[in-house]
């Protein structure tokens, strides 16, 4: 008998078939992928999904007989009361006496479920979004250089000499010159040695100590090592991208602001930091809510606690501007910005947020985005075509140079095409 | 150091970890039973150890331990993963495969006690049924297959790379949906898979050094000038009627590439490695378990193995031969290993305990003595359905209570016709075998004719036994692989097995532009 540990043979040796089938069913599983996404609860979003797909493209078809009509026979146990010539009523959703028509295939069913891992899942659901094209500008900018290698060069620090380069040189350059080998010259000692010992005759013995003296004299002449064999390693400063971000969430949490309202921002910001997760190696987010007055809190404050007061955006953008100052200048951190609200403002903070806005917050920002959210069902002002004060307010900084985007948000369902709509490849910006 | 004192009856392990050493240990006091005392014979063993995901990767891939790639397989390992990751559905305690050495796949996961019994059950059950069954010999090549099975995942990778997944794709989505009308179910020649490897490279290598490019500006015969053949004269060339389609477009279809006639053997090999398995579900089933039961019984008479550990035995034995009745919620057909176990116990006991009934019913087996040696029998020489017709007992009939019910789409009610007594025994047990035999179960489908001259259209023909049709949009989407093979248009028609009318016609047209030249 043999036996064979197979444990740490290499896993996931079924990859190559999970991706034909995945690609298979492609458009089921992105379609499958929205519509989850529009349904799904918060906290779940980063984990993977069971979705349930049509069966139609996933079909292995195979001749077999329908299950219905003509004449069957089944053989089953269990007989209690029946005796030949009875009757029994027809089992309806053929359970009951199936015999052994089941199949393992699960065929007849018209739907197929399976989960899909985390990472699949966002691949499907960000398919086709991109950052906005103003990274690239951001990274021209960036002050953090790192060094990379970039070939030899001739002079350096002793600490970069590079070894194997430097004898390699110092290797042809002797053969180049034919410059004679120790053992020649030892060979050459011995025979002195030996012809002195011996007392041959001096002629030979000036001759060979004439030859002795002529290849010491050479081989000194050419060094073992020289200058112009010396190779160091060269390193060149390349600007390093900024691989972190920081995303703000502004949210208006005055009594205006309905819990639905909340939910929908909260969806958005979720999708943001998703997205951003995806592209940054790390992404810290702020959360700074405001009435009349904006504060930076936690998540949990920020979602759930409530608060009275006015409403004075301007305050939560001051509040944003501080936290950049103090903890993330614009020259090492990519910034993100979303704000919700329901569109209310004090009339006369109104130039005081356009303001700062365009002089201050876009300039610093990567990207900023504005989403006014609305009742599901009362429609708000927008739907009667008018706009709200905030709206009117940024629409007037709104310009193609500058990063600012805003979108209406009604129902859940729109949050994910609007999302996608603000983030679209090949698309920057609003 | 003092010598261990080592008694006969000592446990072979303790408690539920598992380790080499033990497994070898109970290996040998099993093989000793098996082969000593009952009598079987086996392959040489493998046993594997493997993880759950591991198992789960071996069911996707339809338990073969190299396969080659398929979304198919993909399909089946995300469902499988599901339903053992929500625990809908456990993962088999082992998986073992018809090839010499024979291969059992052990589950890390498995108590010291469950790798006795799947040692038991698997390595000697399955491997002893393997290598003795009449038609594991006759059909399947136990040393070829490892071999094979690598041979058609380098060239389907190779053709993958050469003709692109999609072109590879769509023929073996055809030759898949054609699994079960792949078989040859009367020998031909015994089919050796190690020369079917070699014939392929030769194949190619001749073909290779052959080519030229001359023949290709070879004129062709004009269209019409061909001499047309009489009905029978075209049959008879073309080997109609086949029931074996896979085989037939292999061999004939116009407008395949060699590839591709590849792709479809392989997938027709395959299929046919697992007709006997398809064949012997009760039997094997049944083999094992009575195997792994004798054997565990006797580790415990002789003691073996623990009081503790015999019940943890008990346990699963008693859970894998459960079997619910018809109006249970779980019911969903006979379970083949407890009929299976059933009947090999109720075999050993006609042959050595008779009543007067069953040396009426089996008047060579009952009383013969060495029930093991008349269970060996019936493993050698059966396949389900006639081990059914042959073997069931009247006792063991009413033991489980079984009746046949008649269920006609005409009638209101389902009819009980048979029941287990005197007048019912012949006939359930005629009923039950057939709910065996392959050759019923699965629609009788044949080529009938092709109109070669003409416009080469494809008819088959399924013969309708009790007006059972075939599901409609199934056997379309089938056609509609049939036609991307054959090129051409295709018809099925449905006739009644009983008058030859027409009950139903299916159609599909010729595929456009399918990527063959």
């Amino acid at each position: 008998m043999n036996i064979i540990d197979r444990r740490l043979n290499p896993q996931g040796k079924s990859l190559a078939n999970r991706q034909r089938f995945l690609r298979r069913a492609k458009e089921q599983v992105v379609k499958a992928v929205r519509d989850a996404s529009g349904k799904r609860g918060i906290q779940d979003i980063e984990n993977g999904e069971k979705v349930t797909i049509a069966a139609g493209g996933v079909r292995e078809p195979s001749f077999h007989r329908a299950s219905q009509g003509g004449v069957r026979d089944y053989v089953v146990p269990g007989n209690k009361e029946y005796v030949e010539g009875d009757t029994i009523q027809r089992p309806d959703g053929g359970g009951g006496g199936r015999g052994s028509e089941g199949s393992a295939d699960g065929e007849g069913e018209d739907e197929f479920r399976f989960v899909l891992s985390r990472d699949e899942f966002l691949d499907i659901f960000l398919e086709d979004l991109e950052l906005p094209d103003l990274v690239k500008q951001k990274v021209k900018q960036s002050e953090s250089h790192s060094l990379t290698r970039a070939g030899y060069s001739v002079s350096g620090s002793p600490a970069n000499l590079n070894l194997v380069r430097t004898m390699r040189n110092s290797l042809s350059r002797r053969i180049a010159l034919k410059r004679p080998k120790r053992d020649e010259i030892r060979e050459l000692e011995e025979m002195l040695r030996e012809a002195e010992e011996a007392g041959e005759d001096a002629e030979q013995i000036q001759a060979l100590r004439e030859q002795l003296e002529h290849i010491v004299l050479r081989s000194r002449r050419i060094p073992f090592i020289d200058p112009i064999d010396v190779r160091y390693n060269r390193f060149e400063s390349v600007p390093k991208p900024i691989a972190q971000a920081v995303m703000f969430c502004l949210m208006d949490v005055s009594g205006s602001m309905t819990e639905h309202m909340k939910d929908l921002a909260k969806r958005f910001f979720m999708l943001l930091y998703l997205f951003l997760r995806r592209r940054y190696r790390s992404v810290d987010i702020v959360f700074i809510r405001h009435t009349h007055e904006a504060k930076e809190v936690d998540e949990e404050t920020f979602f759930y606690s409530t608060e009275t007061g006015g409403t004075v955006v301007s305050t939560a953008l001051e509040e944003m501007q501080k936290v950049v100052q103090e903890r993330y200048p614009d020259s090492e951190w990519n910034i993100y910005a979303a704000q919700a609200s329901d569109g209310d403002n004090m009339s006369s903070d109104n130039a005081k947020s356009a303001t700062l806005l365009r002089d201050v917050i876009l300039p610093m920002c990567q990207y900023f985005a504005y989403i006014e959210v609305a009742a599901e069902h009362n429609m708000g002002l927008s739907a009667l075509g008018r706009e709200t004060e905030l709206w009117r307010t940024y629409k007037q900084v709104q310009s193609p140079e500058r990063p600012l985007a805003m979108r209406r948000v009604r129902s859940r369902r729109e949050i994910f095409p609007v999302f996608r709509e603000l983030f679209a490849r090949e698309k920057a910006g609003a | 150091m003092t010598a261990v004192i080592t008694r006969p009856d000592a446990l072979l392990y303790d408690g539920v970890e598992w380790d080499y050493d033990k497994i070898k240990r109970v290996y040998d006091a099993i093989e000793h039973i098996a082969l000593k005392e009952m009598g079987l014979d086996v392959y040489p063993n493998q046993i594997e150890v493997i993880t759950a995901e591991q198992m789960l990767d071996a069911y996707s891939s339809i338990g073969m331990p190299l396969m080659y790639k398929h979304w198919s397989f993909g399909k089946h390992f995300a469902r499988d993963e599901m339903m053992y990751r929500k625990g809908y559905r456990g993962l088999a305690y082992e998986i073992v495969i018809n090839s010499s050495p024979c291969i059992s796949y052990i589950m890390e996961e498995n108590t010291m006690t469950m790798q006795t019994l799947v040692i038991a059950h698997a390595a000697f059950g399955h491997n002893h049924f393997f290598k003795n069954n009449q038609l594991f010999q006759q059909w399947t090549d136990a040393q070829g297959i490892l071999d094979y099975l690598e041979f058609a995942k380098t060239y389907i990778s190779h053709c993958e790379e050469r003709y692109g997944h999609a072109a590879v794709e769509r023929v073996l989505d055809a030759a898949h949906a054609l699994m079960s009308q792949g078989v040859h179910k009367y020998p031909k020649k015994r089919s050796d898979l190690r020369t079917e490897q070699r014939r392929e490279r030769e194949r190619q290598e001749y073909q290779d050094q052959t080519f030229n490019d001359l023949w290709r500006t070879v004129p062709k015969p004009a269209a019409g000038q061909r001499p047309s053949k009489s009905v029978s004269e075209r049959k008879k060339l073309l080997g109609l009627p086949e029931e074996n389609i896979l085989y037939f477009l292999e061999k004939k279809a116009p407008r395949l590439e060699h590839w591709q006639r590849e792709l479809l053997r392989i997938v027709r090999h395959i299929s046919q490695y697992f007709y006997p398995q398809k064949q012997t579900k009760v039997m094997n089933e049944g083999c094992a378990t009575y195997v792994h039961y004798q054997i565990m019984s006797r580790l415990h008479e002789t003691g073996q193995i623990s009081e503790g550990a015999f019940l943890e035995f008990l346990h699963s034995h008693t859970s894998v031969v459960f079997q619910p009745e018809f109006d249970d919620k779980r019911f969903s057909g006979l379970n083949p290993y407890a009929l299976g176990f059933a009947m090999m116990q109720d075999i050993a006991r006609i042959a050595e305990k008779p009543t007067d009934e069953d040396r009426q019913w089996f008047p060579d087996l009952a009383g013969r003595g060495d029930g093991m040696a008349a269970v060996r029998e019936a493993w050698a020489n059966f396949r389900d359905e006639s081990f059914v017709l042959q073997y069931l007992s009247p006792h063991l009939m009413r033991k489980l209570k079984l009746f046949s019910v008649r269920d006609d789409a005409e009638d209101p009610y389902l009819l009980v016709d048979h029941i287990h007594n005197e007048r019912g025994y012949r006939d359930i047990r005629k009923k039950l075998a057939r709910q065996y035999d392959l050759g019923y179960l699965e629609p009788d489908i044949q080529i009938v004719d092709v109109d070669l001259a003409g416009d080469r259209k494809l008819i088959l023909q399924h013969r309708v036994t009790n007006g059972v049709l075939l599901d409609e949009s199934d056997a379309k989407a089938v056609l509609r692989h049939i036609a991307n093979l054959w090129g051409y248009e295709v018809q099925l028609i449905e006739v009644s097995a009983i008058s030859e009318a027409i009950l139903k016609e299916h159609a599909v047209t010729a595929p456009s532009g399918i990527g063959v030249v």
